[in-house]
Formats: C-alpha cells, sequence, structure tokens
C-alpha cells in the first residue's frame, strides 16, 4: 500500500492506505477526524469540505494519495486555543445552522470564498456556495453569516489558518453589540 | 397556577433572541453523528438492494462474498425469515386496511427497485461493499404497477399478490353524514359556478442532510441502538413489539441527527437487520448507507392525485368542496404511510367557511419507494389543493383573490370556529396577517406593474402568487388519534430535576434534529424556575436518560412537549414552596415566588430556589411528607391541536419564451402563536419555505416505465443551493394558541405549508392572459414552456414528458386548458 504523509490542522501523520482510500475516508476512518461528514456520493453536496494547501476541496473527490505532502485545514482546525474564527462565530450568531451536517463544508467553502472576494455582495455569496447543499435554513442566514464575517475579517481576507497570528478573541456580548468588525488580525 | 416569575432588569427569556446553545460542537466539528461512532470489534454492514421493481427471487448464490477477506457473515432474507418479523404500520386507517407483509429484508419476492436483498457484515465498510459485487442473485420479472389509477383496474397486475387488490383503503369524511354540515352533491348541482380541477402532487423525497446510520451494540446488559432517527422512543417501542425483544432489554439512542423533515420518522428495514446482526453475531455492527441508498430505500413523500370540485355563488361566496384523491403507498406500509393522507383530510376547507365538504381518500399499491410522512405530511397537500382552487375561482369570477378569499374566510371575531371538518379553530387573525404582508409586499404597486406588462406584452411576464392558510400542529390530542385508528396517543413528557447545587436538568421526551430544543427548553424553564438560561441542562434522545416520550414530528415538539416542560416546573415550584414555607416558619400562602426566589409578602425575608435544592437534598429538616428531592415530572395531552396561519405573497418573473422562472419577492407573515425564541422561528420558517419552494419549482422523484428511480443522487433530484432561492421577508403576527399555557402553535411545517401553492399561483398568475390556468409541478422551465406553447397552439391535452408519476399517466397529464372552469 502506498505511504503517505500529510499535515492535518497542525498535525504530521505518516500512514499506508490504500489507493482507493478517499481523503476524506483517510480523515475520519483512519485519523478519527469525524468533524468532516460525508453528505452524498456524487460530490454534489459539498458537506465534506476541507481545505488542502488553502484552497477549498471535497475531500470525497480526492484520494488519499493525492493528500501526499500537502496541508489539509478541516472544521476541527479553525479554532485557536479555544477561541472560535470570526466565521464559526458568524455562523453562530447568525443562526446559520440547525442540524449543523452541512455546516463544517459550509464555513470551509465560506472561508475559501472570502479569500477570493474579500467583500462579496449577497448574490455572489449564494454563488460562491452554489456547491454546498442546506437543507434546514433556506441559506439565506447563511449568507447574512458569511457577510458578517467578511466585514469581521476585514482588512485581509483569507482563510487564517494560511496564516501564523492567533485568531481574536471572543468578543462579550457588549462589543458585540458595539462594532461591526473585529476579528480582522489574520492579514 | 403559578405567576410567571421575572427578575426585574433582566430581559424575559421567552421571546428572546438567544443564540443556541447546540451550535457550540456544531460549528467546531465536535459531533456526535451515528456513522461517527466506533466501538471495538465493531462490524460494517453493506446492503445488496434489488435493482428491480418487481420479482421472483430465484436464486442468490453468495458462497464467493462469503470467501472474501474480512467477510465475517453474508445473510439473506431466507436466513433471517424467522425473526425478522414484518415492519410495523402503526395506522390502520380503516378495519378493512389491506396489509402486506413488509419483511425487513425480501424472503421470495421483491416489490421495488432498492428493497434489501441481502447484506454483508465484514471487518471494514470498504470489504463488505466490496463483498456485495460477488453476490449473485437470480431474478424472475414480474409485472410492474407504476400508476394510481390503472393500478386499481379490475385487470390490472398487482403488487402483492395475496392481497388480491392493489387498493389499500378508502378513507371518507362527509360533512352531511358528520352532521357538521350540507351535502356536497347537492351545493355542486346547485352551483352558480363550478370549479373542477386535478392537481398532482408530485413524488418527493425528504432528502435529509445526514445519511442514516444505525449502529448496535450488542455486548451489554442491553442491546443498545444509536440511530440517526426522529423517533428513539416508538423505535424502541417498535423493535421489541417487531422482534419480541423484551422491551427493557432494548435502549435506544438518537445522537446528534442530521435533519429529518418526517424522513427519519421510520423504522427502517436497515435497523432491524442491523439489530438482528448484532445479535446474531455478538459482535457491534454499523450501517450507514450512501446517499444513493437514501434515495431509493428511505421512504418518499407525498405522491397524491388531486382531484376537486369546488361550488360557489357568483358573488365568490364557496358552498361546497368535494376532494377525491388517491395516493400512492409505494410497495409497502411504513409506520404512518396509510394515515398521511388523512392528516390533510381535515385541512382542505382550510380558513374558508365551506357549508358542505366531502373527501375521500383511496390509498394505492405500486411497485415503487414506500411513501410515508415529509415535512407537513398531508397538510401541504391540502393547502396547496384548496389554495390553487381559490385563485382558480377568482380568476373564473374576475375578483382580486385576496378579496376573494377575504369573503370567505373565518373573521377574526368568530373564534372559536367550529369548521365543516369538525375541528375546531382556538384562535387566528387573518385579517391582521394579510394586511401586514400586503404592506411588506407592496402588493398594489406590483398588479400596477402587471397590468402594464401584460398591456405591452413583456415576454417575462410578472406573476402574483397568494397563499393564506393554515394547519393543524401540535399532534396531537391522544382521543383524536384514537378516533383516527392511530396505534398511540400524542401526548409529551417532561422531568425536571433540580440538583443539589441550584442548577437544573430538564429531561424531554421530544428528540430534536436540528430544531434547537436545548436553546428553547432552556429558556422556557429558565423563565419558569427563575434560574439562569446557562444553567439549565436539556436531556433528550436517549431511552435510558429520557424514558418517556412521542419524540418530534407534526410541529409538536413545542406545543406539546414544552408545554410538558411548564407543567413540570409549576410542580417543581409547589414542592419548592412546600419546603420554602417550612424552613422560613410561615404559611404557603404568605409565600410569593418571583426572579428563582420564595419571598415572604411584606417583609424582606425569603430563600432561593437553589437553597430549598440544597435543603431538600440535605433532608435534615423536611416537612412531614416530603421527599428529599426538588424533582417533578409531568405528562401533556393537549385538548386540541394548535393552528398556526399565515398569508404567504410571492411574485414570480417567468419567461414566456423559455419558461424560466424566478422569484422576484417573497413575503411572509406568519402566526405562529407566542414565540420563545424569535431567532429559531425565524430560521424553521426560512428552511420551510425552502422545501416549499422546492416543490413548486425543482423537486421531483421520478421513475422510468420500470419502475427504476432515475433520480437517484444529488445531480439529478433537484435539491435547490444557494443560488437557486430567494432572499425572504418574513414577519409575524401574534395570535396567542388558547389550548396551552404558553400559548404556542408551532412553526416547523408553516413555511412548507404554505410556500407551494404560492408559488405556483404566481407562476400560473403571470402566465394567465396565455389562456394557463395550470402548471404541474416541479414547474421546470420545459412544464411552463409546454403551458404556454399547448395553449398557444392547441386547447387539446398534452401528455406530460417530465416523469414521475405524470409521465405514467395513460391519461395524459393536466396541460393547461383542458379542464378549467366548467360549470
Amino acid at each position: 500500500m502506498p505511504r503517505i504523509t500529510v499535515n492535518v490542522d497542525g498535525t504530521t501523520y505518516t500512514d499506508e492506505v490504500q489507493p482507493r482510500t478517499l481523503l476524506v475516508q483517510y480523515l475520519r476512518e483512519q485519523l478519527g477526524k469525524v468533524g468532516t461528514v460525508v453528505g452524498c456520493d456524487t460530490s454534489n453536496c459539498g458537506a465534506c469540505t476541507v481545505h488542502m494547501d488553502g484552497h477549498s476541496v471535497k475531500s470525497c473527490s480526492v484520494l488519499a494519495v493525492q493528500a501526499d505532502g500537502h496541508e489539509i485545514t478541516t472544521i476541527e482546525g479553525l479554532a485557536r486555543d479555544g477561541q472560535l474564527h470570526p466565521m464559526q462565530q458568524s455562523f453562530h450568531d447568525n443562526h446559520a445552522l440547525q442540524c449543523g451536517f452541512c455546516t463544517p463544508g459550509m464555513i470551509m467553502q465560506a472561508l475559501d470564498l472570502l479569500a477570493e472576494n474579500p467583500e462579496p455582495d449577497e448574490q455572489q455569496v449564494r454563488e460562491g456556495l452554489e456547491g454546498n447543499l442546506c437543507r434546514c435554513t433556506g441559506y439565506q442566514n447563511i449568507v447574512r453569516a458569511v457577510r458578517d464575517a467578511s466585514e469581521r475579517m476585514r482588512p485581509g481576507a483569507g482563510p487564517p489558518m494560511e496564516h501564523s497570528e492567533p485568531t481574536s478573541p471572543p468578543r462579550t456580548a457588549t462589543e458585540q453589540d458595539r462594532a461591526q468588525v473585529t476579528g480582522g488580525q489574520h492579514s | 397556577m403559578t405567576a410567571i416569575p421575572t427578575t426585574p432588569g433582566t430581559e424575559p427569556e421567552l421571546g428572546r433572541a438567544r443564540k443556541r446553545k447546540e451550535d457550540a460542537r456544531l460549528i467546531t466539528g465536535s459531533t456526535r453523528w451515528t456513522d461517527n461512532m466506533a466501538l471495538p470489534g465493531m462490524l460494517h454492514l453493506a446492503v445488496l438492494r434489488s435493482p428491480i421493481a418487481h420479482a421472483r427471487i430465484a436464486s442468490i448464490d453468495a458462497d464467493e462474498a462469503r470467501r472474501m477477506s474480512g467477510v465475517q457473515a453474508v445473510l439473506t432474507g431466507r436466513d433471517l425469515a424467522d425473526e425478522q418479523g414484518s415492519l410495523p404500520c402503526a395506522w390502520p386507517i380503516t378495519e378493512d386496511m389491506k396489509s402486506p407483509q413488509a419483511p425487513p429484508m425480501a424472503v421470495d419476492e421483491v416489490h421495488f427497485a432498492g428493497e434489501v436483498v441481502a447484506v454483508v457484515a465484514a471487518r471494514s465498510a470498504a470489504e463488505a461493499r466490496d463483498a456485495l459485487d460477488a453476490i449473485d442473485v437470480d431474478y424472475e420479472d414480474l409485472p410492474v404497477v407504476l400508476d394510481m389509477e390503472s393500478a386499481l383496474a379490475d385487470d390490472s397486475p398487482l403488487v402483492h399478490s395475496d392481497l388480491g387488490t392493489n387498493r389499500n383503503a378508502t378513507w371518507t369524511f362527509d360533512s352531511a353524514e358528520a352532521g357538521t354540515g350540507g351535502d356536497v352533491e347537492q351545493a355542486l348541482a346547485d352551483a352558480e359556478v363550478r370549479v373542477e380541477r386535478t392537481f398532482r402532487q408530485q413524488r418527493l423525497i425528504p432528502a435529509f442532510m445526514e445519511p442514516r446510520s444505525v449502529v448496535v451494540d450488542p455486548t451489554g446488559e442491553q442491546f443498545t441502538m444509536w440511530s440517526a432517527t426522529q423517533v428513539p422512543h416508538i423505535l424502541r417501542t417498535m423493535l421489541a413489539m417487531t422482534l419480541g425483544v423484551p422491551e427493557q432489554k432494548i435502549r435506544v439512542i438518537a445522537p446528534d441527527v442530521g435533519g429529518g423533515f418526517g424522513g427519519k420518522l421510520q423504522v427502517t428495514p436497515e435497523e432491524v437487520i442491523t439489530f438482528l446482526l448484532a445479535r446474531r453475531l455478538g459482535r457491534p455492527v454499523k450501517w450507514t448507507e450512501s446517499r444513493s441508498e437514501t434515495m431509493v430505500s428511505a421512504h418518499h413523500g407525498r405522491d397524491q392525485v388531486q382531484k376537486l370540485a369546488l361550488s360557489a355563488r357568483r358573488d365568490g361566496t364557496v358552498t361546497g368542496l368535494k376532494v377525491e384523491l388517491l395516493a400512492d403507498m409505494g410497495a409497502y406500509l411504513r409506520l404512518v404511510s396509510p394515515g398521511v393522507p388523512i392528516l390533510g383530510a381535515l385541512m382542505f376547507n382550510s380558513i374558508y367557511k365551506f357549508p358542505a365538504y366531502h373527501f375521500t381518500c383511496t390509498n394505492v399499491f405500486t411497485n415503487k419507494t414506500p411513501t410515508d410522512a415529509y415535512r407537513g405530511a398531508g397538510r401541504p397537500e391540502a393547502t396547496f389543493a384548496i389554495e390553487r382552487m381559490m385563485d382558480e375561482l377568482a380568476a373564473e369570477l374576475d375578483m382580486d383573490p385576496l378579496e376573494l378569499r377575504r369573503k370567505n374566510w373565518i373573521g377574526r371575531d368568530e373564534f372559536p370556529f367550529t369548521t365543516i371538518a369538525g375541528l375546531t379553530y382556538d384562535s387566528g387573525d387573518y385579517e391582521a396577517a394579510t394586511d401586514r404582508a400586503l404592506e411588506l409586499f407592496g402588493y398594489r404597486q406590483l398588479r400596477e406593474e402587471q397590468a402594464r406588462r401584460r398591456e405591452q406584452g413583456d415576454t417575462v411576464q410578472l406573476g402574483i402568487g397568494v397563499s393564506t392558510f393554515t394547519e393543524m400542529c401540535g399532534l396531537a390530542p391522544s382521543r383524536v388519534l384514537g378516533s383516527l385508528s392511530y396505534g398511540a396517543g400524542g401526548w409529551e413528557h417532561a422531568q425536571i430535576r433540580v440538583l443539589p447545587t441550584g442548577k437544573v436538568e430538564v429531561v424531554t421526551g421530544v428528540s430534536p434534529h436540528g430544531q434547537g430544543h436545548v436553546t428553547a427548553w432552556s429558556q422556557i424553564v429558565a423563565e419558569r424556575l427563575g434560574v439562569p438560561f446557562d444553567d439549565v441542562e436539556v436531556l433528550h434522545g436517549d431511552t435510558q436518560s429520557s424514558p418517556r416520550g412521542l419524540d418530534t414530528y407534526g410541529s409538536r415538539s413545542l406545543a406539546v412537549g414544552g408545554v410538558a416542560a411548564v407543567h413540570a416546573a409549576d410542580k417543581v415550584i409547589e414542592k419548592a414552596k412546600t419546603i420554602a414555607a417550612h424552613l422560613l416558619e410561615c404559611s404557603e400562602d404568605d409565600l410569593e415566588f418571583s426572579g428563582g426566589r420564595f419571598g415572604v409578602r411584606g417583609t424582606d425575608q425569603g430563600t432561593g430556589l437553589a437553597d430549598v435544592a440544597l435543603a431538600a437534598f440535605a433532608a435534615h429538616d423536611l416537612p412531614e411528607g416530603i421527599e428529599p428531592n426538588l424533582d417533578a415530572e409531568a405528562s401533556f395531552d393537549p385538548e386540541n391541536f394548535s393552528f398556526p396561519h399565515g398569508t404567504h405573497l410571492c411574485a414570480t418573473e417567468v419567461d414566456t419564451e423559455t419558461g424560466a422562472v424566478r422569484i422576484r419577492s417573497y413575503v411572509c407573515v406568519d402566526d405562529v402563536g407566542t414565540v420563545v425564541n424569535p431567532l429559531i422561528v425565524e430560521g424553521q420558517v426560512h428552511g420551510g419555505l425552502a422545501q416549499g419552494i422546492a416543490q413548486a419549482l425543482y423537486e421531483e422523484a421520478v421513475h422510468d416505465e420500470d419502475g427504476t428511480l432515475t433520480t437517484a443522487t444529488f445531480a439529478d433530484y433537484l435539491v435547490p443551493s444557494a443560488a437557486d432561492l430567494p432572499e425572504f421577508t418574513t414577519d409575524r403576527t401574534e395570535t396567542r394558541a388558547t389550548s396551552n399555557p404558553l400559548g404556542v402553535k408551532g412553526v416547523g411545517e408553516a413555511g412548507t405549508i404554505a410556500s407551494t401553492p404560492a408559488v405556483v399561483n404566481a407562476v400560473v398568475d403571470a402566465l394567465r392572459p396565455l389562456g394557463v390556468d395550470d402548471v404541474e409541478m416541479p414547474c421546470s422551465p420545459q412544464r411552463v414552456w409546454r403551458a404556454i406553447t399547448g395553449t398557444r397552439t392547441s386547447s387539446d391535452t398534452a401528455a406530460e414528458a417530465g416523469g414521475g408519476l405524470g409521465s405514467m399517466d395513460t391519461g395524459g397529464g393536466f396541460a393547461a386548458g383542458s379542464q378549467g372552469g366548467s360549470r
């Protein structure tokens, strides 16, 4: 079996994998990274979205061997020192999830979207998330959350895991009421 | 009843937009989906499914599969025939209902494509899946029954030959017979205006995002089953009854569950099979389905042909409504399959004062995936039909569709109102919701724009659709369920435990799968007991920790389960009051409870709930006959359904050259009674709208002429994406339900029920000047274009090629112009 070395959420793993093993299967079954989930078998739903070297990929459409030598970030690697990433905080604050099954993929894709377009309008958010299905929310609050996160992450957007600075501390309720823009220490 | 306590200076918990407690784990990936489970020695199950809709199983050769690496067992239906029982149907709607045997795994014959024929248990999921390819099944084809109308013909082949018919049951309600109103045939005969239509409720797939998964661990004193289910309590009882396993030996846990929408309101073949395999092999077994398996084997929803006749006077007053349904059960009866259309039986009259009503529904077997509950279950079908009919009547009379509705609906001063179907609507204010919706929508301006564009002959036409709906929620008063022959009650249970430190545990019998019950129940109990929101822990979804309950469906959780929690809290306060009076050496009558504190009237003396809890725990000095705890439990059986209502308005842009439909604006004003958490309510409405709009425009489960589901992936079954849906404008009016102390009505299904007719009415409204009076769902560009071109070139009925049930219909589809407005 092929041997691969992959960095996942900051930890390096060396493993033997079957050539046919999908990245998502490797994450879930061999590494126990069950925060990333599988929602379909045709790469339509996007629930399994992770980042490979800072770009979103559907981990059901990447072989584990293709991840050899690459850096993978999953939903489990976003929060730092117990502090939520601004995108996670925005999903919470805007009630952008109900059952939460699509949420990991949705958040990872939303980060990729902001990396490409730090200030998307509503339509651009909708189009940027087209490959991620949600059955609970009707998307309205997800769109709100992503736009809210784009505010919080200014100046200089981009997935923070590609940066060395820690994420900002969570804001107190008072700060949340007062300030629209915080958490922008990622440039 | 104890007064609702409030702490001065703090925002009341009820009505507060609390962010959800549930989110913390879900946004960080610290989740407990069933498929995340891994137990020592666990085997993985893979399921072989019939690719054929109807066939005799001549032979199954699994020898090669049994020899493959890692394979522990390969079993067929024959192997399990003596122990697998028959899957339960809890709703025998009539005494003479025909009910086929429903083995979890097919033994001699398969009746739909997707039915289980063999299973493999292996060391890994991949090895189990590999072994499926080595199993050789020899099928002998049998004739396939797909269309409901022809299935009822005397010479039709049979889905189940031993039943002697494809008719499951016929269920009737008649207002003259029931004594609730007049004779509908007379009303139709006397009609000044008569509208007759046939609508098709296409087959839908619930499409929860988390595929179903089951883990069974047989290694403890009890069998423990984790399942992605909405109904752990029902599942436990049904497993015991189906398999003859003592109920106390089964524990069912619904861990994090990724959506349900009725689709996980089921006792599935795979749950039973996984249980049996684990028992047989003595090791934990896990089954997780692929999405393609979900699509063919998890139950589907809707699938009705609705024939309606409505009579009215020329001034618009409705005089009678006759409804004749055919409902497709698919190949088997699942948990509540036959009852789903009956949930709509009493709702076709909706908010209108029909003096005569007749409903009849014939359930039909076909060689398709079984149908069962899907968000709204029976009520979306009813609401769609009546709201389409009201728009058709308005067109017939050249009246504004809202004016027509106003003329016929129950006025705000007429509540409580007993309907022609025999239900008593406790409260409502259709005027208020409608007025607010009109204002938000800009109804008059849009009508003016529509008139301009019609005059100019724009290629893209504006349509305005109306839906003024109600639904019966809060399932359900047990006595009503009994009168409808349902196999269980509709009560709900809650327990509250005040811990020695003053923190609170709330045990609820409802089983959330995305609704946010933990947050909402925390608010309810925090407010009632005057304790901090964060001090309340909500336990649910495990038959061991929450032993009594009837789970979550039918917009029942808050209106029944939430109210049970209120009653339990009130019992806690009563009990604590006795102890507090004892401690304070005063009379109970001198105490008032407010903000979590018992105070002696007219003094500054008092004691907090936490102190009382500690005193109860210590038990050093308790009044006579008081047990040493502050726990209480309550069951609540509602006396009536709740009746949320609302007005939904949709504006569509319909391209008359391409058939493309775009929703330009969508406004809804819902009245769901008192609101516990507006954030959660708004989210439920959004999601409901998305699913209702999806039925109107996108989704359809299509079978080909062999009975193969051709929309068996998310590439073919069009669950809308963010780019397919508009921004919604939502608002609320608030008329309290009088049937429960919270005044709540339920919100889980409202958006889905109301939105489908609003959208289709808007599509038809855009095209009405072109002679179109119906477009079959989903209103795909092709169907819209056909409706337009059909009316332009000919008034003949054109066969619909969109597929599904309509494509099977030898009588042709419901193309425009063919059956409208006869009198």
